[in-house]
């Protein structure tokens, strides 16, 4: 019952994008370490400036 | 023995579906239960999701497990990211979920329950989800391109630049319709317009906390939100008490109409971050929330459909809006059954993110269903009120008149049982001055909403049920508005960016400015004449809309059929042929009817004719002949975007058409777009040599 309810929480929390900043550190952590001149990752009030942006540039919302 | 054991519960799936739709379509008792409609809906959609799907799937598309989606192959950690089937699901079902398939059905109630409840589940089973479905696989073997890059790509430039701009056009519609809903529901409404406009301040407090105070903390800011909200819907009870606070509140419908004009156009120019996009959290929220709601309500109420299956006005002379059953029921549903706007998802963010191709049946097919059962739930809604009641609040002062003596007379003469003393009890129950004449379907989804929750979860709240659902569909309504006014933006200065490099960067202020304010005169246009319309505005814009979203329908089904046909697979291609068909048969019919019939309320021609005879032979009363030569204008300018959408349909048809032809006949043809296989590394059985 807890796991459940503790993965239900991981699932709202990838929804609605609570966790986007944890994502990107591991994504850049997987894929950018081995290179030296890879600058350092955003910070969090940095990275979820673009990521906010980026949402709405296409069409994201219908009728 | 477990193959025998899954076979006997499809078989009893079947039966108790075809039962369950049986009763439905030949009960012409008094009253059915509600339960009827779910279920043959629920059992309709297992049956299609596990036959038909599955077959689509498998030998229409052969769906490869073993190939690499964008998602993994692209993974870029920004736009390209292989994702979670369930949060995928989560995510394209938000984005298709709008306000279309709570209104459609509530206007299309005035046909009886029956005819648009049958093509929510036919419509939706074989053409919706069909659509849905076989975008994005196509999108997702390209790369997730957009619907207009594969129509340029695969059909030729015509296709592609008529997506572009038929896609521009329904955006303009959809946010006028809306508008006007919104507007509709605010109009002499204190109570809902201090929520509504409480709203706007509630997103920006939210947005700044996300931005600032707690940045990305998404959940946190939204639950914030979320309570102010509903402290929001409190608080215009004791407003609309209050008796000096209330005259800011209480308007006509004109200087709300300007107002949204004008809130549009700021949150286009305004950041994201600061308006659209803690807006769009809010109504997320509100809209998932409400619709488990609603369900939970149907399910533990079970309550009775008092419309009758069908009504008399099949025969076209319906309040709400003119035409017979036929076109017309299909244009009404519209979002509900099937929706062009979807294939503009399923070939943007969606194919994305996908992390493997067998998950394009849940995502695509299974998406489309749940927004067609929501469509169900709100034509239940609509049709739990007392049939009087529902024209009451439904139909236009242009046609019942302006008193409630005259209007329920007149519904009392088509049959319809409802009192004035009743309408204002109800009135009264809902903190509502009147309930007549609020068109928009609004109002009335509200009300049903509202009686719903109210037995459901306790009598004694009613109005603030009300205002709650009334709240929950303008939140949802205006972040429609927003995205859509800044993608309509966005669009415009991509066009213009061809002829003016300045012009379409997106961050070019004078540009902003400038594209912003001409999508937002766009719709502003129809928004204001649809509320100086006497007859209501919504007898036009929502058949227009109506028209313009299965247009794009019929386009994406286009581009899909001429894919298959390329691909060599001519004797699937009635797969999405068929449905292409009958989309093609509804919008030609509708639009030739709504510009040349002699119906003064069906025809744009005949009405602009009608009413322009009237102006020079001097009959109408002064108020109604000041805004005759705007109204007359815009018929004729109806007419004109009518005949143009159905143009732009029969243009694509005809190039679509003449490729199929060419490679049956064995001429070259353009080549498939498709990305060559790459093999998965992402699937667990995969074994690398």
């Amino acid at each position: 019952m807890f796991k459940k309810l503790k993965h239900l929480w991981h699932v709202i929390r990838r929804l609605s994008g609570d966790d986007a900043y944890e994502q990107y550190l591991k994504h850049h952590a997987e894929f950018h370490q081995s290179s030296i001149d890879v600058p350092p990752p955003l910070s969090r009030k940095e990275f979820f400036k673009l990521w906010q942006d980026k949402q709405w540039k296409g069409v994201k919302r219908c009728c | 023995m477990n193959k025998n054991f899954k076979l006997m519960w499809w078989v009893l799936v079947a039966i108790i579906g075809a039962y369950a739709v049986a009763g439905i379509a030949l009960n012409r008792g008094e009253s059915i239960n509600a339960i009827w409609l779910i279920t043959a809906a629920l059992c309709v959609y297992a049956i299609a999701y596990r036959f038909y799907a599955a077959w689509i799937a498998a030998k229409v598309l052969v769906i490869d497990e073993t190939r690499a989606t964008p998602a993994e192959r692209l993974d870029n950690g920004r736009d390209f990211i292989p994702t979670n089937r369930w949060i995928v699901f989560g995510h394209h079902f938000a984005a298709i979920a709008g306000p279309g398939p709570l209104i459609g059905p509530t206007l299309a109630a005035q046909f009886g329950y029956l005819p648009g409840t049958l093509w929510i589940l036919i419509g939706a089973v074989l053409g919706g989800a069909v659509q849905d479905m076989v975008t994005l696989f196509f999108s997702t073997r390209r790369n997730g391109r957009s619907l207009g890059q594969m129509a340029r790509d695969e059909i030729g430039a015509v296709g592609g630049t008529a997506a572009l701009v038929g896609t521009f056009m329904i955006m303009i519609i959809l946010i006028a319709v809306l508008g006007l809903v919104v507007v509709n529901a605010m109009k002499h409404s204190p109570w809902a317009t201090s929520t509504v406009a409480a709203t706007i301040p509630i997103a920006m407090i939210v947005g700044i906390y996300m931005r600032n105070i707690r940045p990305g903390c998404v959940l946190e800011a939204s639950v914030i939100g979320v309570v102010l909200l509903l402290l929001s819907v409190w608080m215009g009870g004791w407003i609309n008490q209050h008796e000096t606070l209330r005259v800011w509140f209480d308007h006509e419908g004109l200087p709300l109409a300007y107002a949204i004009i004008l809130y549009g156009f700021a949150a286009a120019v305004l950041p994201v971050w600061l308006l659209l996009a803690p807006r769009d959290y809010l109504s997320t929220f509100m809209k998932l929330g409400t619709i488990i709601l609603l369900a939970v309500a149907i399910v533990i109420l079970r309550p009775e459909i008092h419309m009758p299956a069908l009504t008399q006005f099949i025969d076209g002379t319906g309040p709400i809006f003119g035409g017979k059953l036929f076109p017309f029921v299909f244009i009404t549903v519209a979002c509900g059954a099937i929706s062009g706007f979807h294939a503009l998802i399923a070939s943007g963010t969606t194919p994305k993110l996908l992390m493997n191709e067998r998950d394009i049946r849940m995502i695509g097919y299974g998406g489309m269903l749940l927004e067609s059962f929501v469509a169900i739930m709100a034509m239940i809604a609509a049709t739990v009120l007392e049939p009087g009641v529902f024209f009451a609040i439904n139909s236009p002062a242009g046609v019942v008149g302006k008193e409630a003596v005259d209007a329920v007379a007149k519904i009392n003469s088509w049959g319809f049982a409802v009192t004035v003393e009743q309408m204002q009890q109800l009135a009264r129950d809902m903190g509502e001055s009147t309930l007549f004449a609020r068109t928009g379907g609004a109002p009335s989804l509200a009300v049903g909403m509202a009686s719903i929750f109210g037995s459901a979860f306790g009598k004694h709240l009613l109005a603030l049920w009300y205002h709650f659902a009334i709240m929950f569909e303008a939140i949802f309504i205006l972040t429609t508005l927003d995205a859509g006014t800044r993608v309509g933006r966005f669009m415009l200065q991509d066009m213009l960016g061809n002829f003016n490099k300045k012009l379409g960067e997106t961050s070019y202020t004078p540009s902003v400015i400038f594209t912003s304010s001409v999508v937002v005169a766009g719709w502003g246009y129809f928004l204001y004449i649809g509320v100086i319309d006497p007859n209501g505005g919504v007898n036009i814009l929502w058949p227009l809309f109506g028209i313009a979203n299965q247009m794009l329908a019929a386009i994406a089904l286009c581009v899909a059929t001429g894919i298959l046909v390329k691909s060599g697979k001519l004797k699937y291609a009635w797969v999405t042929g068929l449905p292409l068909l009958w989309l093609v048969v509804i919008t030609t019919t509708a639009s030739y009817q709504k510009v040349f019939s002699t119906d003064i309320r069906v025809g744009f021609l005949a009405a602009a004719d009608d009413l322009a005879s009237k102006l020079y032979s001097g009959v109408l009363p002064p108020e109604k002949a000041a805004v005759a030569p705007q109204l007359i204008f815009n018929q004729h300018l109806d007419a004109y975007l009518t005949l143009f959408f159905v143009v732009v349909l029969w243009v694509v048809i005809v190039d679509m058409l003449r490729l199929c032809l060419r490679y049956v006949a064995g001429k070259p043809v353009r080549k498939l777009s498709e990305v060559p296989h790459e093999p998965s590394r992402l699937v667990e059985n995969w074994v690398r040599d």
